[in-house]
C-alpha cells in the first residue's frame, strides 16, 4: 500500500473512530458529576478495615491485589522479553569499548559532574527507599519507588563510566532479585492460604492507621515489588546500556 | 467542560494513531503508540474526577475538606502506566534489532529488506 493510499485509508478509519469515540464518551456522566459507588465505598471503609491512608495502595495491593500480582508478571515477562531480544546475536562478540585502544585510557568525568552525581544517586536512592516504604500511608508505592531506586544507576553512569557501573549493577544479583520480588507476591499471597484464609489475604497484624508500619501485607507487598522493579529497571538500562558499549559485530 | 474533558482524550487517542500510520521511524512510532496509549490514562482519571475532590489520601484532612475523588480509577491507571512501559521497553528492543539487521529504522523502506 502506498503513503497515500495508506493516509486515504486512515482519513476514512480515523472519521468512524472518531464518531465512535465521540458517542461512546458523550453517554459518561458528566465530568466531575460523581464516582463510582464501588469507589465511594472503598474511600469510606479502606481507613478502617485496613488502616491506611493512602487508598490507591489499598486497592493495588488489598482490594483488587490480584490484579496488581497479574500487573507484576507482565513486567516481569517484558524484562525477560527484553533480555532475550537484546542477547548478543550468533555473529555477535562483548567486548569493553577499552579493549580497542589499550594505549589511551578513558577520560574520567568532571569533578562537578562526579559530585553531583555522588550527591544525585544517593538522594535518589534515600527518595526510592521512602517512597516505597511509604506506599500505605502517601502516594507512592513499589512501582513508583523502584523505578526512582533504578534511575539511580542512570545518574551513576552519567558521572562515572561504563565499568564503574557495571560494578553497582551485577547481572546476578539483578536477575535474583527480579525473580524474589516477583515470587515474593505469590509467597505473601500464600500466607494466607496458610492460616486457612482465601489467596492475598490481609492476614498481617494492621498496626495503626498513619504510622509506618501500618496496613498488614500493603507495606510487605510494596516492599517485593519494589524489588522487583528496581531490578527490572536496572537490567533494562544494562541491557539497553550493553547494546551500545560492549555488543559489537565479530570481526571475521 | 465535559466536552473539552472528553474531547481531550479523543484527540490524543486519534493524533497518536495517526502518529503510528504515518511515522517513518521506529523510535517516533514507539513514542506515538505512547500518546495514544497516555489517552487511556487521562480517560480513567477523568471518569475517577469529582469536582472539588481531594486525592484519596486521608492524611491531614482538614487542610482538604470535601469528596475524595476515584481511588480505584488511579488504581487502574497506574496499572496502564506499568504495562505501558512494558510495551514501550520491549518496542525499542525490538527497534534495536531492527536496525541491525535491516540497517533502517523506516518502516517503509523496511519492507523491501529480506533476510
Amino acid at each position: 500500500m502506498s503513503r497515500r493510499a495508506r493516509l486515504a485509508f486512515f482519513t476514512v478509519a480515523a472519521a468512524a473512530l472518531a464518531v465512535t469515540l465521540g458517542v461512546g464518551l458523550g453517554g459518561l456522566p458528566s465530568f466531575g458529576s460523581q464516582i463510582s459507588a464501588y469507589a465511594r465505598m472503598l474511600n469510606g471503609l479502606a481507613q478502617s478495615q485496613r488502616h491506611v491512608t493512602d487508598v490507591v495502595s489499598a486497592i493495588s495491593f488489598d482490594y483488587r491485589g490480584i490484579d496488581t500480582l497479574f500487573e507484576e508478571f507482565i513486567l516481569l515477562s517484558a524484562v525477560a522479553g527484553i533480555s532475550v531480544l537484546l542477547r548478543p546475536l550468533s555473529d555477535e562478540t562483548r567486548e569493553l569499548p577499552a579493549d580497542k585502544a589499550p594505549d589511551r585510557s578513558i577520560p574520567p568525568p568532571s569533578p562537578a559532574v562526579w559530585l553531583l552525581a555522588v550527591f544525585l544517586s544517593s538522594l535518589l536512592v534515600l527518595i526510592g527507599i521512602e517512597t516505597v516504604t511509604h506506599g500505605q500511608l502517601t502516594p507512592g508505592g513499589g512501582f513508583q519507588g523502584g523505578v526512582i531506586l533504578a534511575s539511580a544507576i542512570y545518574v551513576v553512569y552519567l558521572g562515572t563510566n561504563y565499568v564503574t557501573v557495571e560494578r553497582f549493577q551485577p547481572a546476578p544479583l539483578l536477575e535474583a532479585s527480579d525473580g524474589v520480588g516477583a515470587s515474593g507476591y505469590v509467597f505473601i499471597g500464600l500466607l494466607g492460604l496458610l492460616v486457612g484464609a482465601s489467596f492475598l489475604s490481609n492476614v498481617v497484624g494492621l498496626g495503626v492507621a498513619g504510622n509506618l508500619i501500618s496496613g498488614g501485607t500493603i507495606p510487605l507487598l510494596n516492599l517485593v515489588v519494589g524489588v522487583e522493579v528496581a531490578a527490572g529497571f536496572a537490567i533494562l538500562a544494562s541491557e539497553f546500556l550493553d547494546q551500545t558499549a560492549v555488543i559489537r559485530t565479530r570481526r571475521r | 467542560m465535559s466536552a473539552l474533558a472528553y474531547g481531550v482524550v479523543a484527540w490524543l487517542f486519534l493524533v497518536g494513531i495517526y502518529g503510528v500510520v504515518s511515522s517513518r521511524n521506529l523510535i517516533h512510532l514507539v513514542v506515538c503508540l505512547s500518546v495514544a496509549q497516555s489517552a487511556t490514562d487521562i480517560l480513567l482519571l477523568e471518569i475517577g474526577y469529582r469536582s472539588g475532590g481531594h486525592a484519596p489520601v486521608f492524611v491531614s484532612l482538614p487542610a482538604h475538606a470535601g469528596p475524595a475523588v476515584d481511588a480505584v480509577m488511579q488504581a487502574l491507571a497506574l496499572t496502564d502506566v506499568v504495562v505501558g512501559a512494558a510495551v514501550t521497553g520491549l518496542l525499542l528492543a525490538l527497534a534495536v534489532q531492527v536496525h541491525k539487521r535491516a540497517g533502517t529504522l523506516d518502516p517503509d523502506t523496511l519492507r523491501a529488506t529480506k533476510d
